[in-house]
């Protein structure tokens, strides 16, 4: 047996961005003793890195806004594939989430009657989203941060400890999470148990027992060669949650962001945020025309303004004028974007132009927009007040995720098991609105650290036991890279190298259009490559070793990228995220069928080293029909849009 | 411009000592020091320790020294510098080394506890709060802060000296007393707590002597001294000579 430290707390979150914190507090505030770990520093989560703003109905900025067009909205950005009750709680209780933030010192941007300001993104029907300039995200995780800090400081004043009941162990990765074995008292197999981490700094191993895990780590863009998510965006948490016997839902679905940087290279893929669109700014081609306008689709043809002259007096008459479609929801702008550069219409570094230099003085620009006037200045030499931006699509979000029951974000077939925010599927079906995304965090954070604290208190005379087989199986994994420097066959592998090849497959097989035969071609590759992060080797010792961390991150990465790719093959439509060249239109036939993604061989054992058999096993289910009154919500001329025949009939 | 290759000195080791390590490396057209030394890393030295995050500048995490100032890594063009150029780059000098071009921060998490938080008006609940945009502006500006650390490296107070760590918060955590002294809701005077006296007798504001080192460096561009520094230590200052509030705390004391 491994000696490895080990530690009791109720409930541990994995994850420190906005929905772990939020799970954080809301655990701790009722009662359990609460761990929360992540890879970076406590701080510096990529929620900091969301700009827009927070969507929520709070109709301080037009009175006719309530969660039900919220709900609308959302459902309709997501193509109807949302798992509605989803999307009703997180319309219902997302100003609650907002406001709940002043208490705990937050500062927005106000209207001029001394409320929270809010501003039009797309997709939304009314100005939603409260912001802070355009660094709301850096607002919320400060804000969260110190509501943390504060429950700490309560904790010294009573215990003499500050992390007596709220602890972040900062810079230690989660490799595996931990469930019981069939236990003395009869109990069924396989609820959680804790988790098995190591200490980036040290290299130290280290188990937290925990009857309750939440997972909230985000996303798994990092996956792609042009995106705008950071390091730590590997997708660990859907690797966890799928090693530990949960399915994950609807993986074809991911987010290609409309603008990103696109010049210089090195800078590929950095966001330009939507707020620029949602304050005025607009896209043109190299022709100098505001293409949007070719590129509404039916669905959306009456929401949508015909012509310049009426998208540009919405912004001050938006009761009797329809939006620009420079707004519509992301998946069609990115799309639209794509379109002109192929057809050699695109700005000299292969975008488009988005311009806000001559709709706005520079002085509003620069307070409107403060951290993209900075952005460009600064890495690419161009004054935003000047002179257009170019931009292009980049990996920005992933819809699927882990499949979570809608109420209690407890996720599927591993009792104990949560998960929040990017990592959890669902909420935003096939695409999702921009401010939906901080919105969501808070929600479910919150939902997820109230579950998960309830159930830690139910198992507290019963608390499941960490197997000390699982224990040494997950060192012996964490420190197999070390000994791959004499492999039995083949050299070693540089990490580096292997993930640069990944990126590079999932970006021109994987990317924004799809093609059956080169999605074919990424699943072959993904087999190779995971053959070879076999083999991934590294120099040096446990100590803060990044080549180290990046081996084991390889493991996570291909499993997510495998999801991705044969949910993508399998799902025969186009539809929000998931587009195919060779079926471009979206099926009504599809619109209840979820794809689940789960591990093929339970035992992770020969999958992993047999190149032609996948890791992940395809399911498809049915969803649950969408609540009437609900639907009432609705024209029926719309719905018929939507729906598969046999739905409308119900 | 096209490629060229540029001679880096980076500092290497750990607790037990270490020096610099000179490299030959690559580097193309836009690129930024960050780019340069992940270049390092996935070509010469895989185990070089380095932190970042979000490479554009919004998360404060990979603060080092270029040439002895300290800058985020990912924020420093290389075209600042001539192709002929070295380019050095070390730890933040005030906090422990850790590993290469990675600090032990502790200190700036000990000093953020210190601070008393933000203390919620009574008999305003949430939704309730009213609060005009020219009167969040001032603490707005505070909040821009990305926690880099770069002002706490900076400021003298305690990159020489190591004894004034325990009674210094430093820039960014005195700015965050000013920050919630100039929230128009805070109550913590209700609640009973002088922020401004805080700042004066637990949180080491006398030790600033207003050198503008901490906002000469900041990323942000937060006037840290002007604004939140200088203010604080007016208003500190007023406090103290103020005879009706020291007539205020003499008979409070009493009760």
């Amino acid at each position: 047996m491994s000696v490895v430290d080990r530690q009791e707390w109720d409930v541990v979150v994995v994850g420190a961005g906005g929905a772990g914190l939020r799970a954080a507090i809301e655990a701790r505030e009722r009662g359990a003793r609460t761990a929360v770990i992540c890879k970076s520093l406590f701080g510096k989560a990529h929620t900091v890195m969301a700009e827009g703003g927070i969507a929520a109905a709070m109709a301080n900025a037009n009175p006719h806004d309530n969660w039900q067009v919220h709900f609308r909205d959302t459902l309709r950005g997501g193509k109807f594939l949302n798992q509605w009750r989803m999307a009703e709680l997180h319309a219902q209780e997302a100003p609650d989430r907002v406001w709940e933030l002043e208490t705990w010192g937050a500062l927005f941007d106000r209207t001029k009657d001394g409320r929270i300001s809010q501003r039009n993104f797309g997709g939304h029907e009314y100005p939603r989203l409260a912001h802070v300039g355009d660094r709301t995200g850096l607002e919320l995780i400060r804000t969260l941060q110190q509501k943390i800090v504060s429950l700490q400081q309560q904790d010294f004043k009573e215990t003499g400890d500050y992390e007596s009941r709220l602890k972040v162990f900062q810079e230690c990765t989660v490799t595996r999470v931990l469930k019981d074995t069939a236990s003395s008292s009869g109990s069924a197999a396989g609820r959680v148990s804790g988790v098995f981490a190591y200490d980036r700094e040290t290299g130290r191993f280290f188990v937290l027992e925990a009857p309750a895990v939440v997972i909230a780590t985000g996303g798994i863009g990092k996956s792609f060669k042009v995106t705008s998510n950071s390091w730590e965006y590997t997708g660990d948490g859907h690797a966890l949650a799928l090693l530990a016997g949960a399915p994950l839902l609807n993986m074809e679905f991911v987010q290609f962001h409309p603008t990103g940087m696109v010049w210089p290279p090195s800078v590929k893929g950095i966001l330009v945020t939507e707020s620029v669109r949602g304050d005025g700014g607009v896209l043109r081609n190299s022709e100098g025309k505001r293409f949007m306008f070719d590129y509404i689709p039916d669905v959306f043809k009456e929401k949508y303004a015909e012509s310049e002259e009426e998208g540009d007096r919405w912004y001050e008459d938006p009761d009797n004028n329809r939006r620009p479609p420079e707004l519509l929801p992301r998946d069609e702008v990115a799309r639209a974007i794509n379109s002109e550069v192929k057809a050699g219409r695109g700005s000299p570094h292969g975008g488009v132009f988005l311009d806000v230099s001559t709709r706005m003085p520079a002085e509003v620009i620069k307070r409107r927009l403060p951290s993209m006037y900075h952005q460009f200045k600064e890495l690419a030499d161009v004054d935003i007040t000047a002179e257009a931006m170019e931009v292009g699509p980049t990996c920005h979000y992933v819809m699927g995720g882990i499949a979570v029951d809608s109420d209690t974000a407890a996720a599927r077939g591993v009792p104990g098991l949560y998960a929040a925010g990017e990592v959890a599927g669902g909420m935003h079906g096939s695409n999702r609105l921009g401010g939906n995304s901080l919105s969501d965090l808070l929600v479910f954070g919150r939902r997820a650290g109230w579950h998960a604290a309830e159930y830690a208190a139910a198992q507290a005379f019963e608390r499941p036991p960490v197997d000390d087989v699982q224990v040494d199986a997950a060192a012996a994994e964490a420190l197999r890279p070390f000994s791959a420097e004499s492999p039995e066959e083949g050299t070693p592998e540089n990490p580096y190298t292997l993930h640069q090849e990944l990126q590079q497959t999932m970006n021109d097989l994987v990317g924004i259009i799809r093609r059956e035969g080169e999605m074919e071609q990424a699943l072959e590759t993904l087999a190779e490559l995971r053959v070879r992060a076999r083999r991934a080797g590294v120099e040096g010792h446990r100590q803060f070793n990044p080549g180290w961390h990046l081996a084991l991150d390889l493991r996570n990465m291909l499993l997510v990228s495998e999801c991705v790719a044969r949910a993508a093959l399998e799902r025969t439509e186009s539809r929000g995220g998931h587009t195919r060249e060779d079926h471009p239109a979206m099926e009504r036939t599809w619109r209840p069928v979820n794809l689940l993604c789960q591990l093929a061989d339970p035992t992770g054992g020969l999958a992993a080293t047999d190149p032609v058999r996948g890791q992940i096993d395809l399911l498809r289910e049915t969803t649950e029909p969408i609540r009437s009154d609900l639907l009432a919500l609705f024209d029926k001329e719309e719905l018929v849009k939507y729906l598969a025949e046999e739905e409308l009939y119900e | 411009m096209s490629s060229y290759e540029a001679r880096f000195k980076v500092w290497r080791g750990d607790v037990e000592g270490g020096g610099l390590e000179d490299f030959k490396v690559e580097v193309n057209e836009g690129e930024v020091v960050l780019d340069i030394i992940h270049r390092l890393q996935a070509t010469q030295a895989p185990d070089l320790a380095v932190r970042w995050n979000c490479k554009a500048g919004k998360c404060g995490s990979c603060s080092a020294e270029i040439n002895g100032r300290p800058r985020l890594m990912c924020m420093t063009r290389m075209s600042v510098f001539t192709p002929e150029e070295t380019i050095t780059v070390t730890p933040l000098r005030a906090f422990p080394v850790v590993r290469d071009l990675v600090t032990d921060v502790g200190f700036n998490y000990t000093k953020a506890r210190e601070v008393p938080s933000f203390v919620p008006p009574a008999g305003l609940g949430p939704g309730e709060y009213r609060m005009m945009q020219e009167d969040v502006d001032r603490s707005q500006e505070f909040r821009k802060c990305i926690e880099c650390f770069l002002c706490q490296d900076t400021c003298h107070v305690v990159r020489d000296h190591e004894e004034n760590k325990p009674a210094f918060a430093g820039p960014r955590f005195l700015m965050r007393v000013a920050e919630l002294d100039m929230h128009p809701l805070d109550a913590a005077t209700e609640s009973g707590l002088d922020r401004k006296s805080t700042a004066q007798d637990e949180h080491g504001l006398g030790y600033c002597n207003i050198t503008k080192c901490c906002t000469e460096v900041c990323p942000e561009g937060i006037k840290i001294t002007d604004n939140a520094l200088i203010p604080l230590k007016e208003r500190a200052v007023d406090r103290k000579y103020d005879p009706l509030v020291w007539l205020g705390n003499k008979i409070r004391r009493r009760v």
